[in-house]
């Protein structure tokens, strides 16, 4: 793809030049308007195609280049189901089931195909098919036994080569963003980090635009048969978010965010097809010794499990505000979060912070106490079902993101809500009632 | 034999000034300065502790973007780095990072052998985490990333790291030469050095035809994703405000609310 | 003509903001609450090369030039202007005359250590009853065979408390007035020398200001700077280069309260408006914002004329009454923007105004420098 001015429809207005991100346009002498310049692309341009509906003449295109292979023989969706000491990750269900829905949008033969690599972790086929795999694909060896990068990646490399998947989808955890670059640069083909929306059917990506964000669709076909995979990321911290796509090779790869995608529904007992996959696997594939694997002594933090997250941030003053936070978290069943401020100034541990370089979370309830809502904070949690914001400061960003607002003192408030917590249910009859 | 690091760094917009104009839904450029990516920071400075302790090694950074790059070479050498090579090329503009990790592989094997290569963890515009792993890949060389601990052994060839993960770390040893990314827990990056910023600086700027590179590996032409669409997110509709004359009654509005849409 | 900075100045801008920004501006308002000096601050200045900027890497300096130094003084003002002037007293009032009229061997004895902010600089000239009327010297200093035996006392004296080696005028010949001046190396550790009291000033809290007293102090003879009777030229230069550097620490004090004003009125709101919407308010900030672009460029154009090797005195003296006076209006006009806030010392503006105050005094009061202007003018 490249971006092209159509130099005889440009009027050297410079519109193109505010919407651009990274400063790709400058303009150049020519006789063909009254300013006496073009808009002209230059060797900034990253090709992220914001400017393509920014021109009021239309003389911004995009030109679409390269020749597209046969990729016709590459089927079905895999999912690497990240396991850890024989435990399943919960993003790995989370991808089985986002597999489905992808699946259902390519083909009624595509199927999803659960990875699972280690040792002795047979026990785990049946969890993959219970969450909706439909086939599961066992490669095991006493070398798999711990992840190693080069180990994990010969293994799956090989299987790829193999068996030819469509799409190979993995979790964007510590271990999922070290494997998955070294296996997509062994297979020479793309892959895209930590998407939040992945989307095969031009039509669903439309939808999906129409909802949630500002794309002007006018230049999407909803009759696009295409099915390519969409993978829509965040970039720029947040401030701008990309969709991905991977025309001319296979298999297709991205890392995905945990706890963006839904898990289906647990079907117990169901199966499906496990293929045993023999890796050819030596010692002296190995090139790294893993010594030790150490939790950390703290308090282990699902905050991407959580269906409620009671968060503290700047406005509590200070580290003991937590106390009142924990307090609360502990009434309504959730988990402590906390922003980047709060961490910063060494309230509480960094491994409850939510945002753009902490966790991202999407609780059912995400409570915002003293948070005013930096862009980085929002990143990580604006997705969460329902916001409420609790500070003095009725004009705070948190307030524009909310669903509900509060404006007053956390500290008279948080301790109302953990008091009349337990009889939500008769108020809300009362209220009903009242309303009749 | 001087120890020889390689540093991969880039030059970032900072993302934590760039903010959106509410009106048109457009990023705001204006007045973002260009900075050394934050993780790519921590990994010279890593490489710095090194040179600190052994005077004989070398460090070269290697950058990759537009002729303006030169000042993160500028800032890397201020800081003690020894010197600096940009890869600057129209050939290479729109890489993704298959592409890019294939530029700077030609970029490294021209540079020659090396004891130890730092990248940073990722950088901040686009987060992607991924040239680091695949330019160890096309360098056939072990990787490690997250470091958050890092010890070289007196034989300078074993290296003990620990590796961060979500709930704790893994120690892990290897050999040089060998690929490392480093996070923000690693260390705390040293300053310019007053000296450094007026010393006499050996920056070299390398093209496509300079590091032998395959054109047909490099650019946005080659490179494997493209982007479809690219736009900002939306802002949520604007939500109710909880009122009541007392912070009980706040409370219970609150709760009649989430009641209503059924989420507790 | 060229206004640009060169690349090395931006990154000083660069790399000294960075600095300031994290390791000064935390400090800042602890120690002028608690009248310390930050001797840390001092310690990873010293690291980074900040306390010999404008002096060749020969004799430890980071080979820099003077409007880098000034840059530099600017950036730490902008947050701290104790930290601000004293790498200044250091840098332009101790460093500079040793590198400019001390033999080979005074330099090679001195200054790796005073530029690598191993030791720390300070420079006496001042007596209770001698500012910069240098002729009313009573510090005595006469030859007794090998060593220079001083007597007297020093006041004002910036850095006094924690400074290893002072530049010091004395009277070898009181008959002659300012032609019987003489300037002296000191070091602390000399016998006969002590630190008398510190001064409990209104502003720039972190700095020390003390009293220096020679009894009876022996120093080698090898410690005159320059001639015997030749001090008073020494002295008068060196406060010169010292003007400059306390011009740029009134340009950054102004810059300082300006900045946080700025944000100031953009969150605070007031009769349903923020402040940064009220016409009135917007055109004053334009008028300070003016004010402080013209001192900076008096400030600059004074060190790129020191840099290019001309005489500077009066650029020196222009940009020290200019920048003063306007860090001070700059100043008081942002404590009122701030209310009754900007009256507490939760917002730093407070600790700025009166940290202002002293740049219109100290190294010659704005009367001072306009005799010199005037002197200027009025000789031919």
């Amino acid at each position: 793809m490249a971006i092209e001015i159509i130099k005889e429809k440009c009027t050297g207005c410079g519109l193109c030049f505010k919407a651009c991100p990274y400063d790709a346009f400058e303009f150049e002498p020519y006789d063909g308007n009254k300013l006496g310049r073009v808009c002209k692309v230059n060797a900034k341009c990253s090709f992220c195609n914001q400017c393509l509906t920014a021109c009021k003449f239309g003389a911004i295109k995009e030109v679409q280049t390269g020749e597209t292979a046969d990729l016709s023989d590459y089927k079905h969706i895999w999912v690497f189901a990240e396991q850890r000491k024989g435990k399943l990750m919960n993003v790995a269900l989370e991808l089985i089931g986002e597999g489905h829905r992808l699946a259902n949008e390519i083909s009624a033969d595509t199927q999803v195909c659960a990875v699972l690599v280690g040792n002795k972790i047979d026990h785990l086929a049946a969890e993959c098919f219970a969450y909706g795999a439909d086939k599961v694909i066992m490669i095991q060896d006493p070398l798999l036994e711990q992840y190693t990068t080069d180990g994990y990646t010969k293994v799956i490399t090989d299987a790829i080569h193999e068996m030819k998947p469509e799409i190979v989808l993995y979790g964007a955890t510590h271990i999922g963003r070290d494997l998955a670059p070294r296996i997509a640069a062994r297979c020479n083909t793309g892959l895209t980090a930590d998407c939040t929306r992945l989307d095969v059917k031009v039509s669903s990506y439309i939808e999906f635009a129409k909802k949630k964000t500002t794309l002007d669709i006018s230049t999407l076909d909803p009759e696009d048969t295409s099915t390519g995979i969409k993978q829509t990321r965040p970039a720029f911290g947040g401030n701008l978010m990309a969709t991905i796509i991977c025309p001319n090779t296979r298999p297709q790869m991205s890392t995905v965010r945990p706890g963006v995608m839904q898990k289906r529904e647990k079907v117990e007992g169901a199966t499906g097809e496990i293929v045993t996959y023999k890796p050819t696997i030596a010692k002296s594939d190995i090139h790294i010794d893993v010594v030790d694997v150490v939790k950390s002594a703290k308090e282990l933090v699902s905050l991407t499990d959580a269906d409620i997250i009671c968060s503290g941030g700047r406005g509590l003053g200070d580290a003991s505000g937590f106390k009142l936070i924990q307090e609360f978290a502990d009434k309504v069943g959730g988990v402590v979060g906390s922003s980047r401020a709060a961490v910063d100034a060494g309230w509480i541990d960094q491994s409850h912070q939510v945002g753009q370089t902490g966790t991202t979370v999407k609780p059912k309830i995400y409570f915002a106490c003293g948070i005013s809502g930096a862009i980085q904070h929002l990143a990580g949690m604006q997705t969460s079902d329902y916001i409420v914001a609790i500070n003095k400061d009725a004009d705070c960003p948190m307030m524009e993101v909310a669903d509900f607002c509060i404006v007053g003192d956390l500290y008279k408030v948080i301790p109302q809500i953990i008091a009349e917590w337990d009889k939500a249910e008769d108020l809300h009859d009362a209220a009903t009632r009242k309303e009749a | 034999m001087a120890f020889k690091i390689i540093v991969c760094a880039k030059q970032v917009p900072d993302t934590n000034v760039i903010k959106i104009n509410p009106k048109t839904g457009t990023l705001i450029r204006e007045g973002v300065p260009s900075i050394l990516n934050h993780d790519d920071a921590n990994a010279l400075e890593e490489a710095l502790k090194i040179k600190d302790q052994y005077p004989d090694t070398h460090i070269t950074v290697i950058t990759m973007g537009p002729p303006q790059a030169n000042d993160l070479l500028f800032e890397c050498i201020a800081m003690g780095a020894d010197d600096g090579i940009l890869v600057s090329d129209r050939a290479v503009g729109g890489s993704d990072t298959w592409a890019t990790s294939n530029t700077l592989e030609a970029a490294v094997r021209k540079v020659g052998d090396f004891d130890l290569l730092w990248c940073g963890r990722q950088a901040i515009d686009g987060d992607t985490a991924q040239v680091g792993p695949q330019l160890a890949e096309k360098l056939g060389v072990p990787q490690v990333t997250y470091v958050q601990e890092f010890e070289l052994d007196k034989d300078m060839k074993t290296i003990t790291v620990k590796r961060q993960m979500e709930d704790g770390y893994e120690l892990i040893k290897l050999q040089t030469p060998c690929m490392l990314t480093a996070i923000k827990e690693l260390n705390s990056p040293r300053y310019m050095y007053m000296s450094g910023i007026f010393a006499d600086k050996t920056m070299k700027t390398w093209n496509a035809k300079d590091i032998e590179v395959d054109l047909n590996t490099v650019g946005l032409e080659a490179s494997p994703t493209n982007v479809f669409r690219s736009f900002t997110p939306a802002p949520k509709g604007k939500g109710i405000v909880i009122t009541g004359d007392t912070e009980k009654e706040i409370a219970d509005n609150l709760l009649v609310n989430l009641k209503e849409k059924q989420v507790i | 003509m060229n206004f640009q900075l060169t690349k090395e100045q931006e990154f000083v801008r660069k790399m000294v903001r960075e600095f300031a920004t994290n390791e000064v501006e935390p400090l800042a308002a602890d120690i002028d609450k608690e009248h310390r000096f930050p001797e840390e601050t001092v310690e990873k200045m010293a690291k980074y090369g900040m306390m010999g900027i404008p002096f060749p890497t020969e004799y430890g300096g980071a080979g820099g030039d003077e409007v880098s130094y000034a840059i530099t003084v600017e950036e730490l003002s902008r947050v701290c202007a104790s930290t601000g002037v004293i790498v200044s007293a250091h840098t332009s009032l101790c460093c500079w005359p040793i590198y400019a009229y001390g033999t080979e061997e005074q330099k090679k004895e001195f200054l790796p250590d005073l530029l690598s902010g191993k030791k720390l600089g300070a420079f006496g000239l001042t007596e209770p009853n001698a500012g910069t009327d240098a002729a009313g010297q009573q510090t005595r200093a006469v030859l007794d065979g090998d060593e220079w035996v001083l007597n007297g006392a020093k006041c004002f004296i910036t850095n006094g408390g924690y400074a290893d080696t002072f530049v010091v005028a004395a009277m070898t010949d009181k008959k002659k007035g300012n032609h019987g001046i003489s300037v002296f190396i000191v070091s602390k550790t000399d016998k006969g020398f002590s630190i008398g009291k510190t001064e409990d000033k209104m502003g720039i809290h972190a700095s020390s200001t003390t009293e220096l007293i020679f009894q009876d102090c022996r120093i080698p003879k090898d410690r005159l700077l320059g001639e015997v009777d030749g001090g008073f030229k020494i002295a008068m230069n060196t406060l010169d280069g010292g003007r400059i550097g306390i011009a740029s620490q009134a340009l950054g004090i102004a810059q300082g309260a300006f900045d946080v004003t700025v944000d100031y009125m953009n969150a605070r709101k007031q009769f349903g408006k923020k402040l940064s919407q009220f016409q009135a308010l917007q055109f004053e900030m334009a008028d300070l914002k003016t004010r402080i672009e013209a001192a900076r460029l008096l400030v600059y154009k004074a060190a790129f004329t020191e840099d290019q090797g001309q005489d500077y005195s009066e650029a020196a003296a222009m940009a020290k009454l200019y920048a003063a006076e306007t860090a001070m209006a700059v100043t008081t006009k942002c404590v009122q923007y701030h209310g009754g806030y900007g009256y507490t010392a939760d917002y730093p503006v407070e600790r700025m105004m009166r940290d202002a105050k002293i740049t219109e005094i100290y190294e010659g009061t704005s009367e001072v420098q306009r005799m010199v202007i005037a002197g200027k003018t009025f000789k031919k």
